[in-house]
């Protein structure tokens, strides 16, 4: 009777250690609207404007065993563009910022991750803009993740960086203390 | 003094809104192309805006109160001109009422799209009436272009105008100067 339970238990704790791992390729949740594209940007230094991509989409891979092989994809409508004003988002479509005719995609493709340790990582990557192209790295951060009440499993991040606006030609003068933007992602996949 | 048109000429209301309206359209017009190119910094940077916009709205109701006058009125006489002027001049001054309509709602349209109202002169607003993102992109493309028809269009008028004052040598821009010949 007692080896039975320990087998028992020994088969339940088996199945504990194996059932979440994460590992998998996961689609970001734009669909149901479990992530964020958002940006701020000081106003003449005054204050923070605050506006958000409304459309984008991205996978990434995770396996917390291996967080070092992870990658992440993401592609933004820059038409996509709010910041809760439309005389403004007209204006940050126009050749002045985004120039989204030209440039309808902004993306974002890792290249490295490195750990940081406390679910905390560096991810580097290339950041396309107004169809510049640079290195960036992003501040990453583990936020969650496991089973969700209808039968997926989903895994949870944010991450932030900061770009210069002219290293991505973006020359309009919005006055000294407002030549960077922040980005901030907040992304939930669900494995495929 | 004659307040209605007549077959003659016209009477001080149509004259009026026709100079006035001039006036307001092409300084608008001149208003707009400036402002755009405005800096962040520049101290006009939110004044002209405000002021096109109120300016616009005024407009808008001078349009609307000139097509109820016109449509109510007499038309004055076109003996003066050719068979083909008046053709031309029927197509131009009818062509006028939708496009000048079309770029005054247009540029309303640039504005209000998130539910903003738009403010005039601070005396009174404007509601939102159409919310639907991104609006304002289609708009503000239908607004230059109609900006740029609707000087065009006043550009053949005065010459059109000046052509049958001086060549011609009739009354026609006499006329809505000073109203109707004493008769």
């Amino acid at each position: 009777m007692k080896l039975k339970f320990s087998a028992l238990t020994l088969l339940a704790a088996t199945f504990a250690l194996t059932a979440p791992a994460s590992a998998g390729n996961y689609l970001i949740d734009t669909k149901g609207a479990h992530a964020s594209i958002n940006f701020r940007v000081k106003h003449l230094g005054y204050s923070w404007l605050v506006g958000r991509f409304d459309t984008f989409s991205g996978t990434f891979s995770y396996d917390d065993k291996k967080p070092e092989a992870s990658m992440v994809s993401v592609e933004i409508d820059t038409k996509s563009v709010n910041s809760n004003h439309a005389e403004r988002d007209k204006h940050l479509r126009s050749a002045d910022f985004l120039n989204v005719d030209k440039n309808p995609k902004a993306t974002f493709v890792s290249k490295s991750v490195k750990p940081n340790g406390d679910g905390k990582a560096t991810v580097t990557g290339d950041f396309t803009l107004n169809g510049v192209t640079k290195e960036v790295a992003i501040d990453a951060a583990y936020i969650g993740g496991g089973d969700d009440p209808w039968g997926g499993f989903r895994q949870g991040f944010e991450g932030s960086t900061k770009i210069k606006l002219a290293d991505f030609g973006i020359t309009k003068d919005l006055g000294p203390a407002s030549t960077d933007v922040e980005l901030t992602l907040h992304v939930e996949g669900v494995r495929q | 003094m004659l307040l209605k048109d007549t077959e003659n000429g016209y009477g001080i209301v149509s004259r009026v809104l026709h100079w006035a309206m001039a006036v307001g359209i092409v300084a608008l017009f001149a208003l707009g192309w400036w402002m755009v190119g405005l800096t962040y910094y520049s101290p006009y940077y939110n004044s002209a805006p405000a002021l096109h916009r109120s300016a616009g709205i005024i407009l808008l109701a001078l349009l609307i109160l000139r097509f109820a006058w016109r449509i109510s009125n007499p038309k004055p006489h076109d003996r003066e001109l050719s068979p083909l002027e008046r053709k031309a001049s029927w197509l131009g001054h009818w062509g006028f009422y939708p496009l000048l309509f079309v770029m005054m709602v247009s540029g309303y349209l640039i504005s209000t799209p998130d539910g903003r109202p738009i403010d005039v002169f601070g005396l009174f607003s404007v509601p939102s009436l159409f919310q639907q993102k991104g609006l304002e992109d289609a708009a503000g493309f239908v607004h230059e272009m109609s900006a740029y028809a609707v000087m065009i269009l006043a550009a053949v008028h005065t010459a059109a105008a000046l052509k049958h004052h001086f060549v011609d040598k009739t009354t026609i821009l006499t006329r809505m100067w000073s109203g109707p010949p004493p008769s």
